[in-house]
Order: C-alpha cells, then sequence, then structure tokens
C-alpha cells in the first residue's frame, strides 16, 4: 500500500517537475544563433548538406567518440554477462524453405542497403548509427533463417577494432594536418562538389568507420542473446 | 507541442512501469518507454514552425552572401536534437540488450525474474 502510494508520489513528483517547462513552452519561428550557426557552417566550411551529420562528425564529433565507446563497453557487458555455453535453451526447429530462401536473397540487399545508408550519410537521412543498425539487422535475419548460423567471431572483433582505431585515427590525423585544434575536422580532404558522393573531406570515411563499428558490435549482440555455441571475446 | 505532451505522458508512463512493476522485464519494458518519451521531448524541442528536416537540398532556399557563401533561407528544424536523439536510440539499444543480458543472467542464477527474490534490490 505504501508502496503504491510512493509510486504514485514519484510520477507526480515527475509531472509537476515538467509541468512549467510544458506550461512556458512555444514552439518557436526562428532558429536561435547556435544553431543557424551551425546550418551556416555546414553549408559553408564543409560543404555537407546534411546538417545533423555535420553536428554528429564534426562539431560534436568528440562526443560521438565518446558514445561509441559507451555503446562498445555495453557490447562487452552483454558478451560478459552471457556466456553462450551455458546457453543451451530448447531445441530450436528448422526454418521452412521459403524463409531460408527469402532471407537469403534478402540478406545481402540489406547489407548493401546498410552500407549505402552509411555512405551517403552526409548527403541522405541517417547515417553510421543507422546504417550499423541495418546491417545488424540482416545478420539477425540470418540467425533467425539458420538456426546453425555461425557468425565468424574473429571477422567481427578485427572489424570492431580496425573500424574503431581507424575513426580515432582519422581524428589524430586532422590533429597533425591542420593544427593544434582541428581534432576529428574533416577538412584534410578535398571538400569536393555540393552533393557529390565525394565530398564534404573526411566525414564519408569517418561515418563508414562508425557504420562498420556499429553493426558489428551489435551483430556481436545479437549473437551473444542467441544462445548455443561458445563465444570468445 | 502535441508530440512534446506525448512524450511526457510516455515518460510517466515509462516511470510508472519501472516502479510498479516486479517482473525483471517489465521494468525493461518501462525503461524502453521512457526512453522513447524521452526521444520525442528531445526532437519537440527542436522542432521551428512550418519547417523542415535539416538537410539543404533542392526542397530548402538557398541564396548567394555578398561574400561568396551560401545563405539559407528557408526554414529547417533545428540540428542539434536531432543530432542527439540520432545517438541517444542507438545507446539506449545498446543499454537495453545490457539489461535484459543482466536479466537473463539473474534468471540463471537465481531462477526468477520477479525483483521480489532480490531482496536487495526493491521491494
Amino acid at each position: 500500500m505504501i508502496k503504491q502510494l510512493l509510486t504514485v508520489l514519484a510520477v507526480i513528483g515527475v509531472a509537476w517537475l515538467l509541468w512549467p517547462f510544458l506550461k512556458e513552452f512555444r514552439t518557436p519561428a526562428s532558429l536561435n544563433p547556435l544553431a543557424t550557426d551551425y546550418i551556416q557552417g555546414s553549408v559553408n566550411d564543409l560543404n555537407m548538406p546534411n546538417v545533423v551529420t555535420a553536428v554528429v562528425v564534426t562539431y560534436r564529433g568528440l562526443d560521438t567518440l565518446g558514445e561509441v565507446t559507451v555503446l562498445f563497453l555495453a557490447t562487452a557487458g552483454v558478451g560478459f554477462l552471457i556466456r553462450r555455453r551455458e546457453l543451451s535453451g530448447a531445441k530450436k526447429r528448422h526454418a521452412t524453405e521459403i524463409l531460408k530462401t527469402g532471407a537469403t536473397f534478402l540478406a545481402p540487399l540489406i547489407v548493401m542497403f546498410g552500407a549505402y545508408i552509411f555512405i551517403h550519410g552526409h548527403l541522405t537521412p541517417g547515417g553510421g548509427f543507422q546504417g550499423g543498425v541495418v546491417i545488424a539487422s540482416a545478420m539477425l535475419l540470418l540467425a533467425l533463417a539458420f538456426t546453425d548460423f555461425e557468425f565468424s567471431h574473429r571477422l567481427l572483433s578485427w572489424l570492431e577494432s580496425l573500424s574503431g582505431l581507424a575513426y580515432v585515427a582519422l581524428g589524430l590525423l586532422g590533429l597533425v594536418l591542420l593544427g593544434v585544434d582541428a581534432f576529428l575536422d574533416p577538412r584534410f580532404l578535398p571538400l569536393g562538389r555540393w552533393l557529390h558522393l565525394f565530398s564534404s573531406g573526411a566525414v564519408p570515411l569517418i561515418y563508414s568507420c562508425i557504420g562498420i563499428k556499429v553493426g558489428s558490435e551489435l551483430s556481436v549482440v545479437i549473437d551473444s542473446l542467441r544462445g548455443k555455441g561458445d563465444t570468445e571475446c | 507541442m502535441l508530440v512534446l505532451i506525448c512524450g511526457i505522458l510516455l515518460m510517466l508512463a515509462g516511470i510508472w512501469t519501472m516502479l510498479a512493476k516486479k517482473n525483471l522485464i517489465r521494468i525493461i519494458i518501462g525503461f524502453s518507454i521512457l526512453d522513447t518519451g524521452t526521444h520525442l521531448l528531445i526532437v519537440a524541442i527542436g522542432y521551428v514552425k512550418n519547417a523542415t528536416a535539416p538537410i539543404i537540398d533542392a526542397g530548402v532556399k538557398l541564396a548567394a552572401a555578398p561574400n561568396g557563401d551560401k545563405l539559407v533561407l528557408g526554414k529547417v528544424v533545428d540540428p542539434v536534437p536531432s543530432a542527439l536523439v540520432l545517438t541517444a536510440i542507438v545507446i539506449g539499444l545498446a543499454v537495453t540488450a545490457l539489461m535484459l543480458a543482466y536479466a537473463v543472467r539473474l534468471h540463471k542464477t537465481r531462477g526468477s525474474v520477479n525483483i521480489d527474490d532480490y531482496e536487495e534490490q526493491k521491494w
């Protein structure tokens, strides 16, 4: 009884906390100066149409590096908590012919679509994180369709380590080539032409690294949560 | 504005679920709902009236500034909250996976997903 009362009190407390914000909030009619600056800078300094990518990869690049680290830690935690040798689980039924054929046909296409999303992250909606998740969804499809499908752990961990290393190396390259305050500055490569694939400096490279890293990490998570077999990370 | 209210309602529902439910899986679902509500809230803060996505393509008006730069005239939404939410979604996914792994581990060691069986956690 007391517990329920406290729960109600906690929910009301959070609502009371948010109420002044909700009362005062008006949808703004124009952008604040910081956002305007980011948009102008993305268009003029970086030659990048997708301003969100400019913020994620360049202006707030250090934060993104931190988030990639958080993702890595969470993946490592999942691998640490679940040793797949212990997860025997129930006996699995084999998938039907339709699911198997469909999965073999679709999985390469989904991986290709994921790669398309992260390579074009600076031009179209999407980017490394989304593309990586799409690639991991292809892995999930394969894991569902083929119960005895084994992921190559060596390949996944190499991909993950190499792409993480390449991300930091690209950041440091900016530091070396452009000066002391240019960590993760992509402008050491030519900015290219507006709306072309090879534009915006090193951003497509950096986002591809993020995409491969996120894709391989989430594939490891899917594989860990699947049961059967064993894992050494 | 509607999105903002929906976000706050989802946050409250998520907090309620996390506090009132006993099942570990339901608590994790509550966390997911709270997570989604927060995303909606942040996205709603960044919205600008009648604006489009912050991707400068043919749909957004451009003009030439006197010094040769391009000047963005069309209305776009604030890119910073979008960028925050973009990464927060992936981090939320990873954290949810971690919590589920923890729940699986607890179930393996003590054979229960009811939080009451772990006395030191919650009452």
